[in-house]
């Protein structure tokens, strides 16, 4: 993964724009949180290949970036995100890694399903 | 160490092995013993990706496959087999089926011995569903045929509310393996396999604890 440009990531969100998509989202603060820091919180979300159209998304801040997606009935969105990639299957992979390099976040993009 | 006929280690995690049963493992296959290996799932939801990162959500489980077969192959163990679970969901599988299908690598392997996780006191929610499903396993075969089961504890309360573990095994023979062993999971342990390294050169007496006496609790089924 390379560290996210936001004009090419917007370029990416427009591309998949308007068609039937699989999303990926993932938060998550690792399962051994707790563990380590018992006054610490935790929590995560996670969902693979809910299928929906996005009519537009936007990709805004500073860095890390927040990533936002419109759909006719809601709305898709993430924050912390600090890399991308296109992969090898056109797939939009953003990716939110922590000041540790460990994956806080993902937001996902695809044509066909994660497998 | 007793002579064991057969060991079946059953983890959700590459390198829930690693750290704190690799020396053992290499123990037993001196010793001749045959061990399987049934990794349920390949770590899809690791977080460590590299720093800077080498590694996507998408490209990770090919690169933990990998790891983990080379940690297999460092450590002898010639029968692994991939369960094809996903990483974090294991506790959100039918509780009967996941047993079932558990059962039925008991049946083939026929271990006399069982390592797993302790259900409860295993910290990672796919670590407990496992050992539970491990045990609901083996509470279905006839008294006289069910193997030994031992189980790995780290949860913070788990010596006050279940005691000291019951079988320590000494592994400083095969140190070096069990380096190995952790240094195969390369995505995952490469930022803390340095400073371990290091901690051992320097005689840490928490790290060579930990490194060297592997622990165990015998469960009561």
């Amino acid at each position: 993964m390379e560290p996210a440009v936001k004009e090419h990531v917007q370029k990416e969100i427009d591309r998949l724009a308007n068609k039937e998509v699989f999303i990926h989202l993932e938060t998550t603060n690792g399962a051994y949180a707790s563990h380590f820091d018992e006054t610490f919180f935790s929590s995560g979300a996670y969902i693979r290949n809910a299928q929906l159209v996005y009519e537009h998304g936007k990709v805004t801040g500073k860095g890390p970036y927040r990533v936002g997606l419109k759909m006719n009935f809601g709305w898709v969105y993430a924050e912390g995100i600090t890399h991308f990639e296109v992969d090898e299957e056109n797939r939009l992979l953003l990716a939110g890694h922590d000041f540790s390099g460990k994956l806080a976040v993902a937001l996902q993009i695809s044509e066909s399903p994660f497998e | 160490m007793e002579k064991e006929r057969h060991v079946l280690v059953i983890f959700p995690h590459p390198d829930d092995e690693a750290f704190g049963v690799s020396g053992t493992i290499s123990l037993h296959i001196d010793n001749g013993t045959p061990v399987t290996y049934a990794c349920l799932t390949l770590g899809e939801m690791g977080r460590n990706m590299g720093n800077p990162p080498f590694a996507t959500r998408e490209t990770l489980p090919k690169i933990r496959k990998e790891e983990l077969e080379e940690a297999a192959r460092v450590l002898g163990i010639q029968d692994l087999r991939m369960l094809g679970y996903r990483d974090k969901t294991v506790e959100f599988e039918d509780e009967e089926k996941l047993a079932n299908r558990l059962g039925v690598i008991i049946g083939e392997t026929n271990p006399s011995l069982i390592i797993t996780f302790y259900p409860g006191y295993a910290v990672h929610p796919d670590h407990d569903a496992t050992g539970a499903a491990v045990i609901r396993a083996v509470r279905e075969l006839p008294a006289d045929k069910r193997p030994k089961v031992h189980c790995v504890a780290f949860s913070n309360n788990c010596e006050e509310e279940i005691g000291q573990a019951d079988v320590v095994n000494d592994v400083s023979a095969v140190i070096d393996r069990k380096i190995a062993a952790i240094k195969a999971h390369a995505s995952q342990t490469q930022l803390m396999a340095a400073s371990m390294e290091e901690s051992i050169k320097n005689q840490d007496p928490e790290v060579l604890a930990r490194m060297y006496k592997e622990r165990f609790w015998t469960y009561k089924i």
